[in-house]
């Protein structure tokens, strides 16, 4: 297929963003690059320096709130895209409200409570609908753990091991490879059957 | 008993297996689990009273905090 052709499909499609940190951010971005028509993100935090290492925000966006933030950065990048922002924290009562046009949804949250709450809510009210999550990416090198699997609907990116920690925290290396991988599967999954 | 595993199959000798049970076995000893047999979701709670059968697809995934 051609870019132009990539395009055709993609401009069709909506895809939503649970978080948008590490994992959501550069996710989105990589997203609204190859053209993804509607982009649903949602996050309810704003933006510290210290997110600054792994997320895509700039110094002087820090204390903006990160869903209207990050609209901003993609607009920059693609302004064909549409972005519709929720800056609100995602719960299992919001989520079957937000998610619901999205033909895909990436999990890209930071709390294993938060992974699992999203797991479960999609799973039983979108349960025709693929969630990719992102699962162990702390820390640095080891590139060759990182892997994806797939369960049904269900996938994991992510190296399945590498809990963040202070001595383990997460960086822009390793989020990005992850973040892209979710990117890449999601591309995947809207360009089959087409 | 042969179940799958993860999308691998996984063959134990035991006769009776309850998802607790399995749990032990293959060390899944992290606090935040999911639980999916055959596409169902199981809760923490129900660990110890659900049992397995030859053939199920028992998926087992470890919940790691970072994004």
């Amino acid at each position: 297929m051609t870019f132009m052709e990539i395009q055709k499909i993609l401009k069709n499609k909506t895809v939503g963003i649970a978080g948008c940190g590490g994992l959501g951010s550069n996710c989105a971005v990589a997203l609204a690059r190859v053209g993804v028509g509607t982009l649903i993100i949602a996050d309810f935090d704003k933006i510290e320096e210290s997110n600054l290492n792994r997320q895509y925000y700039f110094y002087d966006q820090i204390g903006l709130p990160k869903s209207e933030t990050l609209k901003e950065n993609i607009k920059r990048i693609n302004p064909k895209v549409n972005v519709i922002n929720h800056q609100v924290f995602v719960d299992e009562k919001n989520i079957p409200v937000i998610f619901k046009d999205c033909d895909i949804i990436v999990e890209a949250f930071d709390k294993v409570e938060a992974k699992e709450m999203i797991i479960k809510t999609v799973n039983k009210v979108f349960p025709d609908k693929y969630l990719v999550c992102g699962i162990g990416m702390a820390g640095w090198g080891q590139n060759a753990l990182i892997r994806e699997q797939r369960f049904g609907k269900l996938i994991i990116c992510g190296d399945g091991i590498n809990e963040i920690s202070d001595s383990n925290p997460p960086l822009a290396p390793r989020v990005g490879i992850v973040s892209n991988m979710q990117a890449n599967i999601v591309l995947e999954l809207l360009l089959k059957n087409n | 008993m042969q179940i799958t595993l993860n999308n691998k199959i996984e063959v134990f000798p035991n006769e009776t297996l309850t998802i607790k049970e399995i749990l032990e076995l293959k060390k899944f000893t992290y606090p935040k689990l999911i639980v999916k047999l055959n596409d169902v979701i199981i809760e923490k709670e129900d660990f110890e009273s659900t049992f397995l059968k030859e053939g199920d697809n028992l998926i087992i995934l470890h919940l790691l905090a970072g994004g």
